[in-house]
């Protein structure tokens, strides 16, 4: 393989594994808070591409507009998703939250069915990524120039929020003790909802890159690129931010490289993630910057 | 003859030492205490015993058999049995079926001749019944065995929970708080119940109590553990005319 | 042996099969179809039940093993002929090329296989807990699909395989229906029941009983594998044609809607609820195609059925979580016990 091939495979490795890591930051979050997989995040992260659709399409909105309507509209679907499908079951069983999730997923995953249809749909792309820039004989699309920068600035903010504001500080005390926030005055609630909420709005933001690099819009888009980016999550070690950053790249570059190298294996790209994962979980169950949690006796 | 020694066991978590080369030494047939500050030690003791966790150095003989490290269930099997701080019974199932299960590692029937009920299997499991409907009547639970284990009365559970841990047929009973949250009156029934299943079941009982009533009266020897550290060991008198006990206890006057 | 509980439960079964005599003499082919395809739900929601009710290990890999068995069986009962029609693209391996087996010992081997195979995944992974089990075994579903999509060789891969012997019929599926419920009432009733429900009611009481954690849940993988290979069996000599994108996570889907909706850990429960969403897939599925309310027509809108069923599965868990029977039984003495409630109402 000669240098320029691999450089193009890094950028597009780079691409993908920032837009992986934007969604296992969601993963990460709400799990680090209730301990619980968010089937649905991966849904949530799909509708954004459509809303960018319809507000583009539909509702000839300029397409600045209609990235900030998407991020605000898919955030509070996420904070809708909990209200309704999690918060009831504050107090139930871990099985039957994992069964609500999977129902949730579900219904937005088919609700969208209905409501967009399942024939595909065009993203609409902005004439500014439609640029593609020739190093060599590479050419890379500026997309992939975009897709890291955004990501970082996005990880940036929330590294702020978290670290450094008083909704940070309760967002991380909620995910440490519970119970003992509750009972320091913190509404737990409403901390849960505004993760959700972060979580959705990241996921959006990932939404709308996705579109750019893959515009080809059906309903259950969100389903695979959302399990790898729990996978992601995992392997940087669910609960903490900068692991599922870590985790989506790994995940990302992992899955180009394996296929630029060994194109015989094309077909089992879907697979290579699970693969990982349990592996992952095997060896290092508390992922690569994950602390060691066990139960007590 | 001692049925459980210890010898200098250590157990570390990260840079944090539990437990600090201790030496126990059960007789057979005795009743030893275990005592000590919350966060002493005491059940990180009973989880390296029972094999939960692995100490970090030091061995733990069992009847003449190194256990140190085997696996759980493994150790049960080997014959010692232990109740919760925090009450773990099967809590949807039946006061008989707690019971029952408890016998499970001693069937010697396979899952297909189960399923089956092989007159083989259905003799073994007809044993398995009578014996557990005896444990009860022992343990004075018969009148519950057919309630959820969850809807009885907390001292019950406890006694259940004892129960269990006998079905088990241990030579060695750990007892992890067995009169928490129980009033004087349940305590010393509590001691004397401790007494007899060891006259009983011909065991030997190590437990950790809070209730210096229910330790110095049913305990022959007592161990007591500051910081994971053993900080003195000997009768009940012994113990409690000790000074290092007391100011472990009640701290120093500066 | 003949106490009165055994007669009638003896007499239960006769009664049913007379019914589903009848049924089998009456109904039209289409119905029979869905009667099939009951039958064959029990047995899936009854396997994945004594996985996820009894032993509480939540798994989600269920319609991968469904695949193994679907596709080891059709592949022993294909006639060599229809084999040769369908690897076209590239040949099949030689030595499945020329067998052909009856229907039952294929359904016995998918069976066996799907147990290897669920056995051989599960091994490792059983010490994960909770959502990480879950997470795990949707992996392995997943693996499972992708590795019939590319092992052209073997499987046809994405083709899938078309034209398999129809043999899934009344006879063969409700008798296996009947032992698989005879099965899973006796192993609860075992030891070895009682066992798997002392791990999920709390794992680490249950290893300090002395019960070998990994052997069980092991032994519980291993079951539920060998039965959802068995329906995978019935499910692909049913529908005539399989392919991987039959055994999707939405397969896996539909049978958890089936054990959560019949309450999860309960025999006769997800009898009742495979037998419901059965008909109801079937009946509702004029929801998909164009409605005609007599003064306007809505279009055809597909995927109106599926939610539905998203939604009735979230309304089950959010506000009825014991599902139509919790975890209890229709057993004879439950039986007597409402007769008596009802028959004090009434006075």
């Amino acid at each position: 393989m000669s240098y320029e091939i691999f450089l193009q495979h890094l950028s597009n490795g780079i691409a993908l594994g920032s837009l992986y890591a934007l969604i296992a930051i969601g993963y990460t979050m709400v799990y680090g808070i209730l301990r619980l997989i968010n089937f649905a995040h991966g849904d949530i992260f799909m509708v954004a591409t459509y809303v960018m659709f319809y507000g583009v399409t539909m509702f000839f909105m300029p397409w600045g507009v209609a990235v900030v309507v998407a991020i605000l509209l898919t955030g509070a679907l996420g904070i809708t998703v909990e209200r309704l499908a999690y918060r009831p079951l504050r107090n139930s069983p871990r099985i039957s939250v994992m069964i609500s999730a999977i129902g949730a997923s579900y219904l937005i995953e088919n609700l969208s069915i209905v409501i967009f249809g399942g024939r595909p749909k065009a993203f609409p792309i902005p004439e500014f990524f439609n640029h593609v820039s020739h190093i060599g004989s590479i050419s890379i699309p500026r997309a992939n120039f975009f897709i890291p920068v955004i990501t970082f600035v996005a990880l940036v903010i929330l590294l702020y929020i978290v670290n450094k504001t008083k909704t940070g500080m309760a967002m991380r005390a909620v995910s440490k003790d519970y119970e003992a926030a509750r009972l320091m005055g913190i509404n737990v609630d409403n901390i849960i909802s505004i993760t959700f909420g972060i979580g959705s709005m990241l996921a959006a933001v990932g939404g709308i890159m996705w579109g750019i690099k893959y515009p080809n819009l059906i309903p259950l888009l969100g389903l695979m690129p959302g399990l790898k980016a729990f996978i992601a999550a995992v392997i940087g070690g669910i609960g903490n931010i900068k692991g599922a950053v870590l985790g989506g790249f790994l995940l990302g570059m992992s899955e180009i490289m394996i296929i630029a190298f060994l194109p015989s294996l094309t077909g089992y790209r879907d697979a290579f993630a699970f693969i990982l994962l349990i592996a992952i979980l095997l060896f290092k169950p508390d992922g690569l910057l994950g602390k060691n949690v066990t139960e007590k006796v | 003859m001692s049925i459980l020694r210890t010898d200098s066991i250590t157990m570390k978590f990260g840079g944090l030492t539990a437990v600090s080369e201790l030496s126990l030494n059960i007789p057979t047939n005795g009743i030893v205490g275990l005592i000590g500050p919350n966060g002493a030690g005491k059940t990180t003791i009973f989880n390296m015993i029972t094999g939960v966790y692995t100490p970090t150095t030091g061995n733990i003989i069992f009847d003449k058999i190194d256990i140190t490290g085997m696996k759980s269930h493994l150790i049960t099997k080997n014959g010692i049995a232990r109740t919760f701080q925090n009450i773990r019974l099967f809590k949807d199932l039946t006061v008989l079926d707690n019971v029952m299960i408890a016998n499970h590692l001693r069937l010697k029937s396979n899952i297909i001749s189960s399923v089956l009920r092989t007159p083989d299997y259905r003799k073994k499991e007809g044993h398995i019944l009578k014996k557990s409907i005896l444990l009860l009547e022992q343990t004075g639970l018969i009148e519950y065995k057919d309630d959820k284990a969850s809807s009885l009365p907390y001292g019950k559970q406890r006694k259940l929970e004892i129960a269990r841990a006998l079905a088990t047929e241990p030579k060695l009973l750990l007892l992890d708080e067995p009169a928490a949250g129980m009033n004087p009156q349940e305590s010393i029934e509590l001691m004397e119940f401790v007494k007899e299943i060891r006259d009983a079941f011909d065991l030997s009982v190590l437990m950790i109590e809070h209730h210096m009533q229910v330790i110095m009266g049913v305990c022959e020897k007592i161990y007591v553990l500051d910081y994971g550290v053993n900080i003195a060991e000997g009768n009940p008198e012994e113990i409690q005319n000790n000074p290092k006990v007391i100011e472990a206890y009640l701290g120093v006057d500066e | 042996m003949l106490n009165k509980n055994n007669l009638i439960k003896i007499g239960l079964i006769m009664v049913t099969g007379i019914v589903l005599a009848i049924l089998n003499a009456t109904l039209g082919r289409y119905q029979l179809r869905i009667l099939n395809l009951a039958g064959i739900y029990i047995v899936l929601g009854l396997s994945l039940n004594l996985i996820n009710g009894f032993t509480g290990l939540f798994s989600l890999g269920h319609a991968g093993f469904m695949a193994v068995g679907a596709y080891a069986s059709a592949l022993l009962t294909m006639s060599p002929a229809q084999k040769s029609v369908n690897f076209f693209v590239k040949p099949i391996v030689p030595f499945l090329a020329n067998i052909e087996i009856g229907f039952l010992p294929a359904i016995i081997i998918g069976g066996v296989v799907a147990a290897i195979v669920g056995a051989v995944l599960a091994a490792p992974i059983l010490r994960l807990k909770d959502d990480y089990l879950a997470i795990a075994t949707l992996g392995f579903g997943e693996i499972i699909r992708v590795v019939f999509t590319n092992t052209q060789s073997l499987t046809n891969g994405a083709l899938g395989l078309k034209g398999l012997p129809s043999y899934t019929n009344t006879g063969y599926t409700w008798t296996i229906v009947i032992i698989t419920i005879a099965f899973m009432f006796s192993l609860r009733r075992s030891s070895y029941g009682k066992a798997f429900m002392a791990i999920r009611e709390d794992e680490i009481a249950a290893e300090s009983m002395g019960i070998d954690l990994f052997k069980h849940k092991l032994l519980a993988f291993t079951i539920g594998s060998f039965f959802a290979g068995v329906g995978g069996a019935l499910l692909a000599h049913l529908m005539g044609t399989i392919d991987p994108l039959m055994f999707r996570f939405l397969m896996t889907f539909n049978i958890l809607l089936i054990v959560v909706l019949g309450g999860i850990g309960s025999i006769s429960g997800t009898i009742i609820s495979a037998i419901i969403v059965t008909i109801s897939m079937e009946w509702l599925r004029f929801l998909d195609g164009p409605i005609d309310l007599g003064f306007a027509v809505i279009h055809s809108v597909p995927g109106m059925r599926m939610v539905l069923f998203s939604l009735l599965l979230m309304i089950v868990i959010l506000y009825y979580q014991h599902g139509l029977m919790g975890q209890d039984e229709i057993t004879l003495e439950f039986v007597k016990e409402k007769l008596k409630r009802f028959k004090k109402k009434e006075a």
